[in-house]
């Protein structure tokens, strides 16, 4: 920490953030909106900026490589194998020029399934966290805002979904519907990965609807719907989507997982968990059946967590950058802000989302 | 506080009867129980179902099988504990004992090393905020949070246990093995050393060389055929961890702290040998009452020290007295190590891939240890490696907040020294939100280690679990529900006491 310690301005109620420190942030947001600040803040974020990059070429590659098959439609891709078509095995199934990750032992070309996978993968991680979000707003939000009755129903059937297991009803309900396909696993991942969302939800709205401008916009006649949706929703929206995307990493964690265990995506179709599972045995001998699923599910995660390490950085107000002394020392010479600090000093109730993404899938 | 524990254990008891009802329908109508038997071409095949659907009440709708089953778990409260039966007829009662007993084995070790490790990273890079070794340590955090556990554990089986089992036979660390790990930890020491350039360098140069030598040493010698530490190690280390422990505990600058320390530290040497005796005939109680003789015994030597604050002086030599006899029984352990890799069940590839025990492998206590040390090896690392993560990120996080606050600014300013600052002022305080955080891991860390148990071929509780689920077998699944769904709730429950114990701020109403 710093040695230095500069006494605060009176008024000044952030502890530990010196002077120095807090005109340098004034300065760095001078004449901004709060969008245009955001979007600086999360830009500044290296490691976030380059997983943004990152995941769109993986969303592209897996997109336009072997095409996207929805129901009976398929949109041609430019890579020369489809991932369901059995070709010769050549070169005793190793990496080749043909088939650069190689073949599986019936000879489906491993590209072309991986790519499918990340598809499925994808699908299932954006439709979890589209549905979880949206529920989880909604309850947090109905919960917080009304308190009382509704809040105590609400909360006691949180407290009932999150009791059991995310793995453990992922494994129930993917027996039942894991052979409708990736986008019906996705829903249900979604609906019951909710919970720390809509908790962190209700407990900004129960300390929102407090404060002043609520009772502002009340007494100028507006209904509670406007209130919760116009007021103050848009006051949450850094812990929405800060928690949506450590959500959505824990999401696709899971839909491999549960895919691994047999309880996921079923045959014929594939995804990154699956092939995972189908190959595991062959691993001494054929390890790139194995190397190249595991690294894009690790890549697509590790993305997912970087980018809302960025947002995390970005919208959180109540984040304290504290210069290291080099930065400040060259802010105090050129007037430059600090480009370098851009670790993330989170916040405890983002934190504790994050081991919830962790937790179900040991 | 009464009414607060009592409104909440009758509101959570309700919450889970229905969580309970939803899974029971779920498992239930999740497939056909009878498909093996349907399928099956014994002459005997109708009999079979008979019997099966006799044995599980298959004859009544799965919304009322429920309360059938609930009467047997209400049972429990009774004496007559009743969990039904699995698809084989077996007494789900008796195979959740040793699921139980398994998951608890597996998991207990990784949970307390993933802690001590995570909270000691995520200090360390707490006080070197925004230096290389935090951004390195960020950086590997996110990717240990972005690994699925069943690639981990594949990719663990292969390498370490086929990789290191292969290496036994020419038990040598080439050259530049040993340089590179060598220079890895040096690095590593040096980041989280910090400060000027010259104590980064003595810190990091010390690691590199200590490190090289001992390894150097352990390949010339083949250490790994035969490991020991002997007296000279234990004495060493003894010493050394008097003196490291009294550092962070009690500070150097209290003497008392430290000759109790010492005494502790010497007594364990001078008992090195005469212990050896007692070794022989080792059973797990005489171990436990071994362990906490020696953890009173040496809080004693530290409270009759004195000093100025007797219960520290006594807390340090507890905890000298504690890691120092886990060191005396390492080197045990080790001893019994050849003797394990040549018996004619391990045959020389000791690290193992599947289940807990190696089977009719007889020899007494300190072989049984070293063979469930071997076969919990993997798993732990795959599990340590998964949750070590979020416990360094929330430590560190929790951390930065608490050295931010205006107290430990007035702790500096009043001259404390900064080993005070950190330890009594800054740890403590941030160690409130991980207790609770703990706390709450504890409870869903029994269900919680599905995965890992089904690479290792564990028979716990998550197989247990997909079992039955596989089986459309709902009461072995909702065996380790009640187990899991009860756990998770009392914990949640201690979480919120703990934190309000900790935390005078918090009230709970």
């Amino acid at each position: 920490m710093t040695t230095n310690i500069p006494v605060q301005e009176p008024g000044h109620n952030e502890p530990g953030v010196t002077d120095e420190a807090s005109n340098l942030e004034l300065k760095e947001v001078e004449g901004l909106s709060q969008g245009q600040i955001v979007r600086r803040r999360f830009f500044r974020h290296k490691g976030a900026v380059i997983a943004m990059i990152v995941l769109a070429a993986i969303i592209l590659l897996s997109t336009t490589s072997v095409g996207v098959t929805i129901g009976p439609w398929r949109t041609p891709g430019w890579w020369p194998f489809t991932w369901d078509a059995l070709t010769p095995v050549e070169n005793r199934t190793r990496p080749s020029l043909a088939h650069p990750f190689g073949q599986d032992e019936v000879g489906r070309d491993i590209f072309a399934l991986v790519m499918r996978g990340t598809q499925q993968s994808l699908s299932v991680m954006f439709i979890a966290g589209i549905i979880a979000t949206v529920i989880g707003v909604v309850i947090g939000a109905l919960s917080g805002y009304y308190r009382k009755a509704i809040d105590s129903v609400l909360m006691r059937f949180t407290d009932v979904i999150i009791t059991i297991p995310i793995i453990v009803i992922g494994a129930v309900l993917g027996v039942a519907f894991g052979s409708l396909g990736a986008s019906v696993l996705g829903v249900v991942i979604g609906l019951f990965s909710w919970t720390s969302l809509a908790r962190l939800v209700r407990a900004e709205f129960l300390s929102l609807r407090e404060r002043e401008f609520v009772d502002a916009a009340r007494v100028a006649g507006a209904r509670d719907r406007r209130i919760i949706f116009r007021h103050i929703l848009p006051n949450t929206v850094g812990v929405i989507i800060v928690n949506s995307t450590l959500l959505m990493a824990a999401a696709i964690l899971l839909e491999t997982a549960l895919s691994f265990l047999g309880f996921g995506v079923q045959s014929p179709d594939t995804s990154l968990g699956k092939i995972i599972s189908d190959n595991q045995a062959a691993f001494a001998t054929r390890p790139w059946l194995f190397w190249w699923p595991g690294l894009f599910i690790i890549a697509i995660a590790l993305c997912i967590n970087f980018i809302g390490d960025g947002l995390r950085d970005a919208f959180d107000p109540r984040q304290k950058r504290m210069p290291s002394a080099r930065a400040l020392a060259k802010g105090k010479g050129a007037n430059a802000v600090t480009g370098d600090v851009a670790a993330a000093n989170a916040p405890i109730a983002s934190d504790l989302s994050e081991r919830d993404g962790g937790q179900g899938t040991r | 506080m009464a009414t607060f524990v009592i409104r909440r254990l009758v509101a959570s008891f309700f919450v889970f009867l229905a969580a309970t009802y939803l899974m029971y329908i779920l498992t239930a109508l999740s497939g056909d129980p009878l498909e093996d038997l349907r399928a099956s071409t014994a002459p005997n095949a109708a009999q079979l179902i008979e019997r099966r659907i006799d044995l599980l009440n298959l004859d009544v709708p799965p919304y009322l099988r429920y309360f059938i089953w609930l009467g047997g778990v209400g049972g429990c409260f009774i004496g007559q504990c009743n969990l039904g039966f699995n698809v084989q007829g077996q007494p789900v009662l008796e195979i959740l004992g040793q699921a139980l007993g398994q998951t608890l084995q597996l998991v207990t070790f990784a949970a307390i090393v993933a802690v001590v490790i995570g909270v000691i990273i995520g200090i360390t890079t707490a006080l070197r905020q925004y230096s290389t070794y935090d951004y390195s340590v960020t950086f590997v955090t996110f990717l240990f949070f972005s690994l699925p556990i069943f690639w981990v554990a594949v990719l663990l089986k292969q390498y370490i246990a086929i990789g290191f089992n292969d290496f036994l036979r020419q038990p040598t660390i080439p050259p530049l093995a040993i340089v590179v790990i060598a220079l890895a930890l040096g690095l590593i020491a040096a980041g989280i050393a910090g400060g000027d350039l010259k104590r980064r360098l003595i810190a990091g140069g010390t690691a590199a060389v200590v490190t090289g030598a001992a390894l150097a040493y352990m390949s010339a010698t083949e250490w790994f055929l035969t490991p020991s530490l002997g007296i000279v190690v234990v004495a060493l280390t003894a010493i050394g961890l008097a003196f490291a422990v009294t550092a962070i505990s009690a500070g150097l600058r209290n003497r008392r702290a430290l000759y109790a320390s010492l005494t502790v530290a010497v007594l364990a040497i001078v008992l090195y040998y005469p212990l050896q005796f007692l070794f022989v005939s080792m059973t797990l109680p005489l171990f436990l009452g071994l362990a906490i003789g020696t953890i009173l015994l040496s809080g004693a030597i530290g409270y009759f020290w004195g000093g100025h604050d007797r219960w520290q002086s006594a807390r340090t030599a507890a905890i000298v007295g504690f890691l120092t006899a886990g060191v005396i029984a390492l080197d045990e352990f080790m001893s019994y190590w050849n003797a394990y890799s040549n018996s004619s069940r391990v045959r020389g590839r000791p690290i193992a891939t599947i289940g807990a025990e190696t089977p009719n492998l007889g020899g007494n206590f300190w072989v049984q240890g070293v063979d469930s040390f071997t076969h919990l090896l993997l798993p732990t690392i795959a599990l340590i490696l998964i949750s070590i993560a979020s416990y360094t990120r929330y430590t560190r996080s929790s951390m930065l907040e608490v050295l931010n606050q205006d107290y430990i600014r007035t702790a500096r300013a009043k001259g404390l020294t900064e080993r005070t600052v950190l330890v009594r002022h800054a740890f403590r305080n941030a160690m409130i939100p991980v207790a609770t955080i703990i706390a709450f891991d504890i409870g869903a860390i029994v269900g919680g280690a599905v995965i890992t148990e089904r690479v290792f071929a564990w028979t716990g509780m998550g197989a247990l679990f997909q079992n039955g689920l596989e089986r459309t077998d709902p009461n072995p699944v909702m065996a380790f529900f009640l187990v899991t769904g009860t756990l998770a709730i009392i914990f949640n429950l201690i979480a919120d006491l703990v934190y309000a114990a900790l935390d005078p701020r918090i009230r709970i109403s």
